[in-house]
C-alpha cells in the first residue's frame, strides 16, 4: 500500500484525528446553531444585546448548515475554514455590546472569550486538514520507490527493442525519414 | 451476485443483481478473482459518456477463473483456466479482427446501429462501457459473462499474482501501445501528459523502448514522483511552463513524440482556452476539454507524431488544425488493439522486465467500489489506481 496519511476516506469518511475533531465541530455547530435559532431572545437578553434576534436566527441557520455540511461531506476541509469565517463574524457582532451602558458586558467578554478559544481550535483543526488532503502544495503520498522495473531505470532503457515488427504500428513509407537520416 | 452499478451521475451502488448466464454458445463465465477501477470509468461516473442507463454493470479491467464455457468455445477455454480478460470484446474473425485491429472489431459491438449512426462506422464492443459499445455488463462483479470468450482472454499461468497480471486487461497495453505507435527512435524525447494510470503504463513502456529522455506532465506530486520512479523528468503545469520546458529540454526544438493520456476531461488550468472550453462544456456547446491535444499539436517539434490513448467523447472545439497540418504531424490514436499486445507483454512480465503492480495505491473490497470511485475521481488519499478484490 502507498505511504499515505491516514485520509483514506472509505465508508463516506476518514478517521485521522483532525476527522474526529471536524466531526465535533460540526456537532457543536449544529448544537450552537439550534440554540441560536430556537432561543434568540433568551441569548440577546443575557447578552444585553436586545434587538439582534433575527440577526442571531441568521447566525443559527448558518451554524446549522455548516454543521451538516461538516457531517455530511467528504471532505469537511473547506466548510471547517467556513466556520472560521464564522467566527470572526460573530466576533465582530459581539464586539458592538462592548459600549459602555450595556449592563452585560461582562457576559459578552465571556462569549467573546469563548467564541476566540473555538476559533483557535477551528484553524487548528482546518490547518491540519489542509496539510492532510494533499494538493499542488503538498504531497500525501510519494511514490519515489516505485519503480516498476525489477532491474532498475537505466537497466531497462530499450529492453523492448526487440519488438517484432508485426508488433509495431508503423508509420507508411511516404512518410518515414530517409534511412541516412534516421539515428 | 454483487456488482458495481450505475444509477446516475456520479452514482454508483454496490447492488445484488442477478449471476450472468451463457447466453452464447461463444460465451463464457469466469468468477472475478480481481477488478479495478479504470481513468476511463470516471467518464461514466461523471457522465461524460452517452448510452448509459440506470443498471448498468461498470468495468473492464477483469481477470478471474474460468468456472463455466459455452460449447462453442470449449476448444479454447476449460473450467478452472486462468484468464485475463481484455477490455476490448473481438470477435476473431473480421476483417479488421484479422488485421489485428481488435479494438475495431466489426461485430462484437450489438448496438452496431447506434455506434454506426454516432461513428460513421461501428467499433468493438467494451465491457461495462456505455451502450454505444454494446450494453455489455461489466467485471466490476463476483462473475463477468465474457462473451467470444473463445477469442477474448489472455490465458496466464499459475503462480504470479493478480497483481501483476491485472493490468494486461487495459492500462499496460494502452500505455504500451501509446508508445509502440509513437516509433520511438534512441535519440527522441517522449513527452507523456497525464501522470495517471496509463501515463505510468506509457513512461515505462517509451523507457523499455529506448527513448532518450521521456518527460511526464502533471499537477500532482505523489503522481510525478511515481512517474519520476519510471525514468521521467517530470514537469508540475501549475509551476511552471509546459511549453518553455519542454523546449528547454530539446533545445528549442520541441519533443518529437507527443502522448495524450489526459483525454477529454483535462483538468482547467488558468489558460484562457481551459477556460473557455469549461464555458462552452458548460452551455452544452462542446463537449471535451481538449486543452492538452492542443498544447500537443503546438509544441511537438514538426513531423513528429501524436500519439492519443486518452479517451475523448464528442466534439472538440478551437483545435489548431492550422498548426497540425503545416508542421506535418502524425496523429496516432484508438482504443488498445490489447490482443495484439498482450503475448509480448506476458513475456516480459515473466522475465521480469517489468512489474505492472508499482501502481497500484489502493486494495478495496467489491463494496468500498463506490466509494473508491469518489476517491479516484478527486485524486484523494494519494489514489492513482484502486484494485478491486471482490
Amino acid at each position: 500500500m502507498a505511504n499515505t496519511l491516514p485520509r483514506t476516506a472509505l465508508k463516506g469518511r476518514s478517521q485521522s484525528a483532525n476527522d474526529k475533531l471536524a466531526s465535533g465541530l460540526g456537532w457543536f455547530s449544529i448544537a450552537l446553531g439550534a440554540a441560536e435559532l430556537f432561543a434568540p431572545r433568551a441569548l440577546c437578553r443575557w447578552l444585553g444585546m436586545e434587538g439582534h434576534e433575527n440577526l442571531i436566527r441568521a447566525y443559527g441557520v448558518r451554524e446549522v448548515a455548516t454543521g451538516v455540511a461538516i457531517l455530511g461531506s467528504h471532505d469537511p476541509q473547506p466548510w471547517i475554514w467556513g466556520r472560521v469565517g464564522g467566527d470572526g463574524l460573530d466576533l465582530a457582532t459581539l464586539a458592538t455590546g462592548l459600549h459602555g451602558d450595556n449592563p452585560r458586558k461582562g457576559n459578552v467578554m465571556v462569549a467573546m472569550a469563548a467564541v476566540a478559544g473555538v476559533t483557535a481550535i477551528d484553524v487548528l483543526c482546518a490547518n491540519g486538514l489542509t496539510a492532510e488532503k494533499g494538493g499542488p502544495a503538498t504531497a500525501i503520498a510519494d511514490y519515489s520507490d516505485r519503480s516498476g522495473f525489477p532491474r532498475g531505470v537505466e537497466a531497462s532503457r530499450g529492453l523492448a527493442l526487440d519488438v517484432q515488427p508485426q508488433n509495431r504500428l508503423t508509420t507508411p513509407e511516404t512518410q518515414r525519414a530517409f534511412p541516412h537520416a534516421s539515428t | 451476485m454483487k456488482a458495481l452499478v450505475w444509477h446516475g451521475t456520479q452514482d454508483i451502488r454496490c447492488d445484488s443483481v442477478p449471476d450472468p448466464e451463457i447466453e452464447d454458445p461463444r460465451d463464457a463465465i469466469i468468477k472475478v478473482t480481481s477488478c479495478a477501477i479504470c481513468g476511463s470509468d470516471l467518464h461514466l461516473y461523471d457522465h461524460f459518456m452517452p448510452g448509459m442507463q440506470k443498471g448498468d454493470i461498470l468495468g473492464h479491467e477483469t481477470m478471474g477463473e474460468v468456472v463455466e464455457v459455452g460449447s462453442a468455445a470449449k476448444g479454447a477455454l476449460k473450467v478452472g483456466d486462468r484468464v485475463v480478460i481484455p477490455f476490448t470484446i473481438f470477435c476473431g474473425e473480421c476483417d479488421q479482427c484479422k488485421r489485428g485491429f481488435y479494438s475495431v472489431c466489426e461485430r462484437s459491438n450489438r448496438n452496431k446501429a447506434i455506434a454506426d449512426k454516432v461513428f460513421g462506422h461501428s467499433t468493438a464492443g467494451l465491457f461495462g462501457y456505455s451502450h454505444l459499445t454494446g450494453g455489455y455488463p461489466g467485471g466490476q462483479a463476483e462473475y463477468l459473462r465474457v462473451p467470444f470468450a473463445d477469442k477474448t482472454h489472455i490465458k496466464v499461468p499459475k503462480g504470479i499474482p493478480d497483481e501483476k497480471l491485472l493490468f494486461l486487461s487495459d492500462i499496460f497495453p494502452t500505455g504500451w501501445q501509446a508508445a509502440v505507435q509513437c516509433e520511438i527512435e534512441p535519440n527522441d524525447t517522449v513527452a507523456i501528459w497525464g501522470a495517471g494510470p496509463v501515463g505510468q503504463m506509457a513512461v515505462r513502456s517509451a523507457v523499455l523502448l529506448g527513448a532518450k529522455q521521456v518527460v511526464c506532465i502533471d499537477r500532482l506530486p505523489e503522481r510525478l514522483s511515481m512517474a519520476a520512479a519510471g525514468g521521467a523528468i517530470t514537469i508540475n503545469f501549475e509551476e511552471e511552463s509546459v511549453v518553455e520546458r519542454l523546449n528547454e529540454l530539446t533545445g528549442g526544438k520541441g519533443p518529437e513524440k507527443c502522448i495524450d493520456c489526459v483525454g477529454l476531461e483535462a483538468h482547467s488550468t488558468s489558460t484562457l482556452d481551459a477556460m473557455y472550453d469549461r464555458a462552452k462544456q458548460a452551455m452544452f456547446l462542446e463537449t471535451d476539454r481538449p486543452h492538452v491535444l492542443r498544447e500537443m499539436i503546438y509544441v511537438c517539434r514538426p513531423a513528429g507524431v501524436l500519439s492519443i490513448p486518452g479517451v475523448y467523447g464528442g466534439l472538440l472545439d478551437k483545435i489548431p488544425f492550422g498548426a497540425a497540418m503545416n508542421k506535418g504531424l502524425t496523429f496516432r490514436m484508438g482504443q488498445t488493439h490489447v490482443n495484439r499486445w498482450t503475448d509480448d507483454l506476458l513475456r516480459r512480465i515473466e522475465e521480469g522486465q517489468i512489474d505492472p503492480s508499482f501502481v497500484i495505491t489502493h486494495k478495496v473490497g467489491l463494496e468500498d467500489g463506490p466509494e473508491m470511485y469518489k476517491v479516484f475521481r478527486d485524486k484523494q488519499d494519494g489514489c492513482i489506481k484502486v484494485f478491486i478484490q471482490p
